[in-house]
């Protein structure tokens, strides 16, 4: 393998991982939990020079973040979380993951202890499509963002925007920042009302610290 | 060494494989497991088998001998070249025996160390291996952090538990239990414990299996014959099997030897040498480390590499960790395990572009 083509991170970056991006101060030190193929921290390290961890569930994710020069171990944001002591990075990241813990309160208490700050993505289930499938023709949706039936799904804690922001209530977590994305990946107008945002953002993203 | 003797003059035998580059920063060391040596990727002098890696060390391997300088040592205490305790003593100008000091995992590195010195290397890219030879690894890392740009300790551990401290010490008494073993002193009267070795590795090689691989490999199938002979001959074969691994093994490896080297992982504990907290073995460090364990290996388990990537994470170490899914036990390792060549692999590219190989 020579050097150009090691590097699979020339592909378009996604809106919301450029979005986190922009809410990542450089040369931080950030754990990305849930992290996937390393797409998300590659770009933060080469857009923002962080020094950059991660988890991830899946072998394949593992190997092929391992591959991109990542340093990223096996693991599981609701059990490995617990071990990473506290204050130890600038910010902890969850991106797209939060729908699929178990516990998705003790994850975000976790990230607000162990970072300074904490970034969570999360598909809105507020999201006008979804509540359409749903309302009018009664079934589990599943669109093209998420494929899955509700019996195979890795999704078991799907919630909307005001859910979460609800939460951050809960946990004492502080929004420094909170932007939601239309279907087109643009940021809905920051002057329209929660109602607005949790009908027409189709993901949220969340800079938060603690209170 | 570790237990105050100064041990003069030794000797290190050792292969190379591949070019060391002109800015010798290319140069990859594997440490071998327990019963391992220095025939990494070539045919073994004694039995003509493949080496031992060859799997992961060769040619478009992950360990690429086209790119790298790769070098693997017998370790001190073992009997393939290094001084062991069948060397002869140069007080009595007999062999060792017992009388050779009791060697530990730090032991083999210093003088690992000590080979890379000669070869006029100062950093290598790469240290690696599996059980043992992972074992070795760590104690690169600890003890020669500047030198050691990444680490690959596989199906390890970071301390030798009390079930394999257990094991071990079955397959000691096994040897010692043999009159042929002569308090040590065998091949002065020119005899071998032969049969107290070959007991040592069957009941090792069973640690090295999952019950999985054994019932897929032998279930309770019999050796050559149809009905069960009411005799205590090999009538499975996995007896057969465990037999023969038994007797192939002593040819190539010496009864002293087996004690010494298990001792010497008996000993390991890298916490303990930092006060207890195995953070501190790796503070401050900057070697890239990839740690890689099986899901059905019990005598390594994942939660003892675990602990590494713990112990690693705490101490703000650059560490990337993978649980392979395998059901065929600790020699895993050792086997064609796709995943562990890809992770390795991928981890192995990546630090050579960090490198600037």
């Amino acid at each position: 393998m020579d050097a150009t083509t090691a590097f699979p991170d020339q592909l378009p970056v996604r809106s919301d991982h450029r979005l986190v991006a922009d809410m990542v101060e450089p040369g931080a030190r950030v754990l990305d939990v849930g992290c996937g193929d390393g797409a998300l921290l590659a770009l933060l390290m080469r857009e923002r020079g962080v020094d950059g961890r991660g988890i991830e569930i899946s072998r394949e994710g593992v190997s092929q973040s391992v591959a991109r020069g990542l340093s990223v171990i096996q693991g599981d944001a609701d059990t490995d979380l617990a071990d990473y002591p506290d204050d130890s990075f600038d910010y902890v990241i969850l991106s797209q993951t939060i729908q699929a813990t178990r516990q998705p309160r003790q994850v975000l208490e976790h990230m607000l202890r162990i970072g300074r700050r904490a970034i969570v993505s999360f598909p809105n289930f507020g999201h006008w499509r979804i509540r359409l499938e749903l309302g009018l023709k009664g079934r589990m949706p599943v669109t093209e963002k998420l494929p899955y039936s509700w019996y195979d799904t890795p999704n078991i804690h799907f919630c909307t925007i005001r859910d979460f922001v609800a939460l951050c209530d809960e946990v004492g977590a502080q929004m420094e920042r909170a932007v939601a994305l239309n279907a087109s990946g643009e940021p809905v107008r920051v002057s329209v009302p929660w109602w607005v945002w949790n009908l027409f953002g189709e993901n949220g993203v969340f800079l938060l610290r603690r209170r | 060494m570790d237990c105050g003797v100064a041990l003069a003059p030794w000797q290190i035998a050792y292969q190379t494989y591949g070019e060391l580059n002109a800015a010798r920063s290319n140069a990859v060391l594997v440490c071998h497991a327990l019963t391992g040596d220095q025939h990494v990727a070539n045919p073994h002098p004694v039995t003509g088998k493949p080496g031992w890696w060859e799997t992961m060390v060769g040619p478009g391997r992950p360990i690429d001998t086209d790119r790298f300088f790769v070098i693997c040592a017998n370790v001190v205490g073992g009997c393939m070249g290094t001084t062991g305790p069948a060397s002869l003593n140069p007080a009595t100008g007999k062999p060792w025996g017992i009388d050779f000091p009791v060697v530990t995992i730090r032991d083999m590195v210093r003088a690992q160390a000590m080979l890379v010195d000669h070869l006029g290397i100062d950093t290598l890219f790469c240290v690696a291996g599996g059980s043992m030879g992972g074992m070795q690894v760590l104690q690169w890392a600890a003890s020669y952090p500047e030198r050691v740009f990444s680490a690959m300790p596989i199906a390890a551990a970071a301390i030798h538990s009390a079930q394999n401290i257990a094991f071990h010490e079955v397959g000691r008494q096994a040897v010692m239990a043999d009159p042929d073993w002569r308090h040590g002193r065998y091949l002065e009267e020119g005899v071998k414990p032969a049969k107290g070795l070959a007991v040592a590795r069957m009941g090792a090689h069973i640690t090295y299996l999952s019950e999985k691989a054994l019932h897929r490999k032998f279930g309770r199938r019999l050796q050559d014959r149809e009905a069960p002979t009411f005799s205590f001959d090999a009538d499975f074969q996995v007896e057969s099997y465990l037999r023969y691994q038994g007797e192939a093994f002593v040819e190539r490896f010496d009864a002293n030897s087996y004690l010494y080297v298990t001792r010497a992982m008996d000993y390991f504990d890298l916490a303990a040498d930092h006060g207890g907290v195995l953070a501190n073995a790796f503070r401050g460090t900057k070697t890239r480390f990839c740690v890689a364990s099986f899901t059905s290996d019990w005598l390594f388990p994942t939660s003892g590499s675990r602990a590494v990537v713990h112990a690693l994470n705490a101490a703000g170490a650059s560490v990337s960790f993978v649980e392979i899914e395998s059901d065929k036990g600790h020699d895993a390792f050792l086997l064609d395990e796709p995943e562990l060549f890809a992770t390795t692999g991928g981890f192995l590219a990546a630090a050579a572009r960090a490198r600037g190989l």
